[in-house]
């Protein structure tokens, strides 16, 4: 009952603990994990914003130095220069061998025909006036086209520039080489997963992506959502994967840089700081459990400890309690019984006097009446002896001290029990230590205790047995203990021996008295009795006194 | 032995009769009183030699009360202090008070008779003292 009310004390201090001292623990990991993703996450972002705008950067200047290059060409030259092939062929073989990224060049009159062509294909005299793009660059001066397929049924983009000459405008046209453009493009591509390239406003791929897709199909990519010059956003791709896009729109705002990225990649660094983590956290956990099992664990035994010992330090309380009321109550129970025992004494002592008159001696019952009266005194003697026992055992212990050997003690009282004994052929067998010192003691009262004990003893053997009394000094005690060979007391009845009026004795053999007089006068003296005690195995009776010097006289 | 008269104090009617009767056999002069009250009263009426007295009676004087009235009243009656229960604090008291001992209910006649005895014994002796002690007294101024 006792241990299950501990174990349920020892388990919820334990869970309590438990969760106070995880659930921060578990917080602050969690916490930190958070922050440290986001943290983490606003890197990757910001080295994949950074990434786009440098990509769009250079490919910016890639397109803007063919501008340039096709500008200058065009203001520098005329249109009869240009028109002459050789002299195209030989400006178009300078130009790629200092810039490269040419595929053809060619110029175009102000009526749209194609007047000369250097390229591998064969565009000479092919009219433009219709397409788009003509109109444009009449109007605008520059024009640089989306990639198409064209007549040549293969990607590319054009790069146009017009020249006024003499109120009349022709068109250098130049085609550029995608591969080139998507050389550039490419360089951005980084990791496992990381893919750069180009669509248009509609989503065109304008370069070859890494992965799924080719030039000039449709991405599935939203355009709108890149607002501004560059935008980050994260998108779920058809595999459900999450990825980071970085959208750059180049100055001409008519492509879009796309580069993206699997944040998972970028992370690496973060599931490593989890796995510290997390192994820190189980690691913490296992620590705080034993420790919490270990200290609960000693400090509910100290519990038990203290409960133990609280528990028999409040039965001697109770013990001497009840001496003390029982103390009053034969105090009380003695005056009320001693009266009429008065009466009755001298009632019968009155009888007594009247039976030695002359006439009442010659009645025939007069031995009878006799005999009556004197068993009437007889019994009010006995009764007037359990009284006075009692009142030993209420009395107040006269502080009476005087220089008592306990060794001496013991064998005055072997000696007046010797007889007795004998006679039941019980053998008293005494092992006294010879280095007892002399003590302040009552000497009766403790011969009266011994007494007490061993006619227990003996009464407890009946015939045939040995008694062993032994003496001996423990530190600042003596401890005497009187051993029988008799049946024993059963445990249940070990609580009662010393209470009064216990007896295990025939009515009429003894009062219950002389174990709870013994233990009050011990007790009183400081000391203890105690009863060690099993069936069919005999019963010791051990006594502590305290060592208290005798005054120097 | 000359005579001698005893008042015996218990509020215990039935013993405090035969006691009387008992003792009246054995040519005693013995008067009974059933409370500290009534003693006082005959005692201030008629000089007794031995007084025994109960200590514990119930209701009105208690018998230490009562022992000090007595030595008021008659400081050379000596008194007997009868307990029902081993009170010794009780009986010092008593002692301490001028009563000359104590005896324990229930009480043998025997017992009785031997302290009565030995407490005319001592009053004859401390009588004779103060006789003597009158009479250098009585010399002196002569």
């Amino acid at each position: 009952m006792y241990s299950l009310l501990y174990k349920n004390l020892q388990r919820k201090i334990i869970i309590i603990t438990l969760v106070v001292s995880f659930a921060p623990l578990i917080i602050l990991a969690v916490t930190m994990y958070y922050q440290f993703a986001k943290t983490c996450k606003d890197k990757t972002e910001e080295q994949i914003l950074y990434r786009a705008i440098a990509q769009a950067e250079s490919v910016d200047m890639f397109l803007k130095e063919r501008i340039a290059i096709l500008s200058s060409i065009a203001d520098t030259h005329g249109f009869n220069e240009m028109v002459d092939e050789d002299n195209l062929s030989h400006i178009f073989n300078v130009i790629n061998s200092r810039a490269g990224a040419f595929v053809d060049l060619g110029v175009i009159d102000t009526v749209g025909v194609h007047r000369a062509y250097v390229g591998p294909y064969n565009l000479k005299g092919l009219n433009y006036y219709d397409q788009p793009w003509f109109a444009e660059v009449m109007s605008k001066g520059v024009f640089l086209s989306h990639v198409y397929m064209g007549f040549r049924k293969l990607p590319h983009f054009i790069i146009a520039v017009r020249r006024n000459e003499n109120r009349k405008s022709w068109i250098l046209r130049a085609t550029i080489d995608p591969e080139v453009l998507e050389g550039i493009v490419q360089q951005a591509q980084i990791g496992r997963t990381g893919d750069a390239y180009l669509v248009n406003k509609d989503g065109i791929y304008q370069t070859n992506p890494r992965f799924k897709g080719l030039i000039l199909s449709q991405s599935d990519l939203d355009t709108s959502l890149f607002g501004g010059r560059v935008t980050v956003v994260e998108l779920e791709n058809n595999q459900g994967r999450k990825l980071l896009y970085a959208g750059s729109w180049l100055k001409s705002n008519k492509w879009l840089l796309i580069i993206n990225q699997e944040p998972a990649e970028q992370m690496a660094s973060l599931f490593a700081v989890r796995n510290v983590q997390i192994t820190i956290v189980v690691f913490g956990f296992l620590v705080i459990i034993m420790t919490t099992i270990f200290t609960t664990h000693l400090a509910v035994s100290r519990l038990q400890e203290s409960e133990a010992t609280m528990q028999e330090l409040n039965a001697q309380l109770v013990q001497s309690d009840k001496m003390a009321a029982i103390g009053k109550m034969a105090a009380g129970v003695a005056h009320e019984i001693n009266n009429p025992l008065n009466v009755i004494l001298q009632k019968t002592g009155w009888m007594e006097d009247l039976l030695e008159e002359e006439d009442i001696k010659e009645s025939k019952n007069f031995e009878e009446f006799q005999t009556s009266v004197q068993k009437i005194e007889e019994h009010v003697e006995r009764a007037r002896k359990v009284v006075h026992n009692m009142l030993g055992f209420a009395r107040k212990m006269e502080p009476h001290l005087e220089d008592v050997d306990i060794n001496d003690t013991i064998n005055q009282t072997v000696t007046i029990l010797e007889n007795y004994a004998r006679t039941n052929n019980i053998e008293i067998q005494t092992d006294l230590s010879g280095k007892l010192p002399i003590i302040a003691s009552d000497q009766a009262k403790l011969q009266q205790v011994f007494l007490n004990l061993l006619t227990n003893a003996i009464d407890a053997i009946g015939k045939d047995g040995l008694i062993e009394i032994k003496s001996r000094r423990l530190d600042s005690r003596i401890c005497i203990s009187i051993k029988d060979d008799g049946p024993g007391i059963p445990a249940e009845k070990q609580k009662n021996v010393f209470d009064p009026f216990f007896t295990t004795k025939e009515v009429g053999q003894g009062t219950g008295l002389g174990l709870s007089v013994s233990y009050n006068i011990i007790e009183k003296m400081g000391g203890t009795i105690r009863l060690k005690s099993q069936a069919g195995k005999g019963t010791t009776f051990t006594v502590e006194v305290p060592v208290v010097a005798p005054e120097r006289k | 032995m000359h005579y001698f008269n005893v008042l015996i104090v218990d509020d215990e009617e039935d013993f405090l009769e035969t006691i009387i009767k008992r003792l009246n056999k054995r040519q005693v002069d013995a008067s009974g009183a059933r409370s500290g009250e009534e003693a006082l009263e005959l005692l201030k009426e008629k000089t007794f030699d031995v007084v025994i007295l109960d200590i514990k009676m119930p209701g009105g004087m208690d018998g230490i009360e009562a022992l000090r009235e007595i030595k008021k009243i008659q400081p050379l009656a000596e008194v007997i202090l009868l307990t029902g229960h081993a009170s010794v604090e009780t009986s010092i008291e008593g002692m301490k008070l001028g009563a000359f001992d104590y005896l324990l209910k229930p009480i043998k006649l025997d017992d009785l008779l031997n302290k009565i005895a030995q407490a005319i014994e001592k009053k004859d002796t401390h009588d004779n003292k103060v006789r003597s002690a009158q009479i250098k007294k009585l010399l002196r101024y002569w």
